[in-house]
């Protein structure tokens, strides 16, 4: 390739650089991707991957803001991208992170959103092409061509709502290839919420279209899965370019230290605590949840005082159901005990005055209120469970007054405690990266001052320092305040390296309990259900 | 994994329609007690159908494009009556000045829905009370309008349709030279009903339409923005443009199903005629088992159907149950507020009732 330098590269960055609110997210980066490559970026949460994307794809977010400065060169042209729509007629691709699916819409449909196949009707040729109808016939011979590509089996004329993960993201990149003039396509983080071997025919499509000539940017934060395919790899910290290399010069050891910019260190196990108690805390009993995606079918388990218990388990099987259900966020069904005292379900505040406290894994959409400040995130939930913060008015006791002040002072505290970088603590949790979202979720679950914290995937969408900041301080309070941590998490290392003792969830029951020191052999049996088959053990 | 027997079948059938279904039997109830023969029940039925099923299907587009219920029918009810006052002033009568009433008001109702539509792109996902609210804003400057600028700023002289003091229109216009221009057009005569064919087929004409546009490239845009409006914009829709689009077409077509209406009555209220449309259509739409998210043309028309037959038949309900029409009457417009709160309450509890019975039905 590159005969000729006006199309050796598909896209170039030049000294790319972007502000939100005067924070400097992108300091001249500089990028750029040749047809047929598979280009890695990586990098910290909040290192300007996310924002680099936006960017080159024109979301409304950037231009809202006030835009960027430098310049990209399309095909050796230089373009100004103002508009998703641009981006697409260049020929950018992007399969999301989140979905960008409409669940009443046919897989057909929308592999062709706005993108349909249109024929003529009587009243497009007086009104316009606006008013020509749709051909369905040949959407779904697109479409199904698209499919096939991939070696995706499913019936294209499904809907959306009801097909596994898996499936969607399939048929987003589906949606990608059947743009015959997509020239480079950006997967923004695409295995986040796929299991293994979904990741690993994620991977294959990708090296295929590679093959075809697409120019390929490939996001992610699981680093062997950038090994395995791209063909460079290009590293961003606090919106730095700090290293690009080919693939035969990295390693992950090499990758992940210029990410983090310092040694990491690897989160060790925690010693075992001297004094265990035996003392029950909490008993389920044959829990149901109704949570898409990750029901609950009969779960039973004794949770112990003061013990980090984990929960673990593959995507989609159900372990992210349980703290949801016993939190009243999704509709449940079964008992629930806590020191032997029933604890009424599908009641949220219920679930708090009784002492729980939940950092969900949808921060977003749970966790946060996101046009609001930091200390107000922070301080809600204790203000309307628990009436703190609040003071009397002249010593009337009702209605009662926020108290501000001391609101400052907590939010001030946990910025300082958890390293929440932000510019100030009234700065609104929209404009926050993920992992500092995260911390604000955590400073507000920590002030309802729990007996037990259940948290989800706390290390979610985290970057590596902050990762074992959030691990280290789960165990701090275990020990220190003798927390009971009930932690839910698709990473069985992290399970591993912090919890007494490790649940793992296998089709919405409990398949066993193992101990972090068990062998891999036993996890990975677990996860697939297959342990009891392989075990004479007599697991409850 | 579920089964599914006829029973179960019966009863979802019951739960997906529990407000037709609930009006259906409220309706049974009020024909039997208004003592009233069912000829003459059938021909006020086929007459109301005439008269607002128009207005009724108007509503359809916008709540496809995820813009919920528009109230702002009103404004749209507006310019078919400027069209209709244009008709009176110039005195042209019959099925000319008919359809130049709704030539006229054409202009009009693309102007208002322009503006609708840009106060809703504004208040995303706020669309019902600002439509409401913008509707009653819109009678604000109508009553301005033809209160005060008529004969002071507008020159019209006619005394038939003036006030005696020379400013502002009277009360109530006399619409005789248009009435019934379009159902007599073509009308048969059914064993004592009279079914005004060709209003008939113009409604008709307008369930094809809509029918047709949710098929076209524009409709396919509507129903993306109904289900997710953020992923309409990445995929390069112009949200802010077909959301326009959705309330235009809406707006207009309230336009002429208020020319449809009138026609049909024969007297324009000047300042009272467009007040209630946006609720009463709203109101039948929902009796006929629309949501706030999905409604077809079949919810137009069952809602109609339903809605009017309490409407005709409760002033005499009420004069025989109470012995008092006025009974009857506060009945009437009880139900049309009380109509929209019901279904939008049963609505939500449905929601939750399937959700309780998901739970439930685990094992």
């Amino acid at each position: 390739m590159g005969e000729n330098n006006s199309t050796k590269y598909v896209i170039e960055l030049k000294n790319i650089e972007k502000e939100y609110f005067g924070n400097k997210v992108l300091k001249g980066v500089n990028l750029s991707v040749r047809p047929g490559e598979i280009h890695g970026l990586v990098g910290e949460n909040g290192a300007g991957k996310s924002t680099l994307m936006n960017i080159i794809f024109g979301m409304p977010v950037i231009f809202s803001t006030g835009g960027y400065s430098g310049e990209i060169l399309f095909e050796g042209n230089t373009v100004k991208i103002k508009s998703p729509k641009d981006a697409m007629e260049l020929g950018i691709g992007m399969v999301h992170q989140e979905f960008m699916l409409l669940p009443g819409f046919t897989i057909t449909e929308n592999i062709k959103l706005n993108r349909e196949i249109l024929k003529d009707s009587i009243a497009s040729r007086f009104l316009g092409p606006q008013l020509k109808t749709l051909d369905i016939e040949a959407m779904r011979r697109d479409a199904r061509k698209a499919l096939n590509e991939l070696g995706m089996t499913v019936d294209e004329w499904l809907p959306i709502a009801g097909l596994p993960v898996g499936y969607k993201q399939f048929v987003e990149i589906a949606r990608e290839i059947d743009k015959r003039n997509v020239k480079l396509l950006i997967f923004d983080e695409p295995t986040a919420v796929l299991t293994e071997s979904e990741a690993e025919k994620l991977l294959g499509a990708m090296k295929m279209l590679a093959a075809k000539g697409i120019g390929i940017l490939f996001i992610t934060h699981r680093l062997y899965e950038v090994l395995a395919v791209a063909d460079n790899i290009t590293v961003l910290r606090d919106g730095e370019k700090v290293g690009s290399m080919k693939r035969e010069e990295a390693s992950i050891e090499k990758i992940a230290q210029m990410m983090v910019g310092r040694k990491i260190e690897r989160v060790e196990k925690r010693q075992n605590k001297a004094e265990k108690s035996e003392e029950i805390i909490m008993s389920i009993r044959n829990l149901y949840v109704d949570m898409p995606g990750e029901m609950v079918k009969g779960v039973n388990l004794d949770i112990i005082k003061g013990e980090i218990l984990g929960i673990g388990g593959l995507a989609g099987q159900g372990k992210i159901g349980i703290a949801n259900g016993i939190m009243g966020l999704y509709r449940a069904k079964g008992e629930v005990y806590k020191n032997n005292k029933k604890i009424e379900l599908n009641n949220t505040r219920k679930a708090i005055e009784n002492g729980l406290a939940f950092v969900s894994e949808d921060r977003r959409g749970v966790g946060l209120m996101l046009d609001n400040s930091i200390e107000l995130n922070i301080a809600i939930g204790a203000m309307q469970v628990k009436g703190m913060f609040l003071k009397t008015f002249f010593g009337v006791n009702w209605p009662r007054l926020v108290d501000e002040r001391k609101i400052r002072e907590n939010a001030l505290k946990y910025i300082k405690e958890l390293d929440i970088r932000c510019t100030g603590p009234t700065q609104i949790t929209r404009r926050l990266s993920g992992g500092n979202q995260q911390k604000v979720c955590i400073a507000k679950a920590l002030t309802l001052e729990p007996d037990i914290l259940f948290v989800s995937e706390p290390t979610r969408g985290i970057d590596i320092g902050a990762k074992k900041l959030v691990l280290d301080l789960l165990v701090k309070l275990n020990v220190e305040r003798g927390m009971t941590i009930v932690m839910t998490s698709s990473e069985l290392g992290e399970l591993r390296s912090i919890c007494d003792r490790i649940a793992i969830v296998y089709n919405g029951k409990i398949e066993g309990i193992l101990s972090p020191y068990d062998s891999d052999t036993n996890f990975g049996l677990m996860m697939a259900g297959e342990y009891k088959s392989h075990s004479k053990e007599a697991v409850r | 994994m579920k089964k599914y027997s006829s029973q179960k079948a019966a009863i979802n059938f019951i739960k997906n329609n529990t407000v037709p279904i609930l009006f259906f039997i409220i309706c049974l109830g009020g024909v039997i007690a208004s003592k009233l023969s069912i000829p003459y029940i059938l021909n006020e039925i086929v007459n109301r159908l005439d008269r607002n099923l128009f207005l009724v299907l108007s509503l359809i587009i916008p709540v496809v494009a995820g813009m919920g219920l528009n109230f702002a029918l009103v404004i749209g009810a507006m310019a078919g009556q400027i069209g209709l006052i244009t008709i009176k002033v110039l005195n042209i009568g019959g099925i000319t000045g008919l359809f130049l009433a709704a030539l006229i008001s054409i202009p009009f109702a693309l102007l208002f829905g322009y503006g609708t539509g840009k106060i809703l792109n504004r208040t995303k996902g706020k669309e019902m009370i600002t439509s409401l609210i913008l509707g009653f804003f819109a009678m604000g400057l109508y009553q301005l309008v033809f209160l005060l600028f008529v004969g002071t700023i507008i020159p019209i002289k006619n005394p038939e349709i003036v006030l005696p003091g020379g400013v502002g229109l009277k009360n109530a216009i006399d619409l005789t030279i248009i009435q019934y221009a379009l159902d007599d057009l073509l009308s048969i005569n059914v064993m004592g009903i009279k079914i005004p064919i060709f209003s008939l087929f113009i409604i008709g004409l307008l369930c094809l339409f809509t029918k047709f546009i949710l098929k076209t490239k524009i409709g396919q845009d509507f129903r993306a923005l109904g289900q997710d409006m953020h992923v309409a914009e990445v995929a390069g829709i112009d949200v802010d443009r077909t959301r326009l689009m959705a309330i235009t077409i809406s707006t207009l077509l309230a336009a002429w199903g208020q020319i449809i209406f009138l026609q049909n009555i024969g007297t324009l209220q000047t300042y009272s005629s467009h007040e209630q449309v946006g609720m009463f259509a709203v109101a039948a739409i929902l009796v006929g088992g629309a949501t706030v998210t999905r409604a077809t043309i079949g919810n137009a028309i069952l809602g109609t159907i339903l809605f009017h037959t309490l409407f005709i038949v409760s002033p005499n309900a009420g004069k025989n149950l109470f012995g008092d029409p006025q009974i009857g009457e506060f009945f009437r417009s009880f139900v049309a507020y009380g109509v929209i709160a019901l279904s939008l309450v049963l609505h939500a509890m449905q929601k939750n009732f399937d959700a309780n019975a998901n739970v439930e039905s685990m094992e």
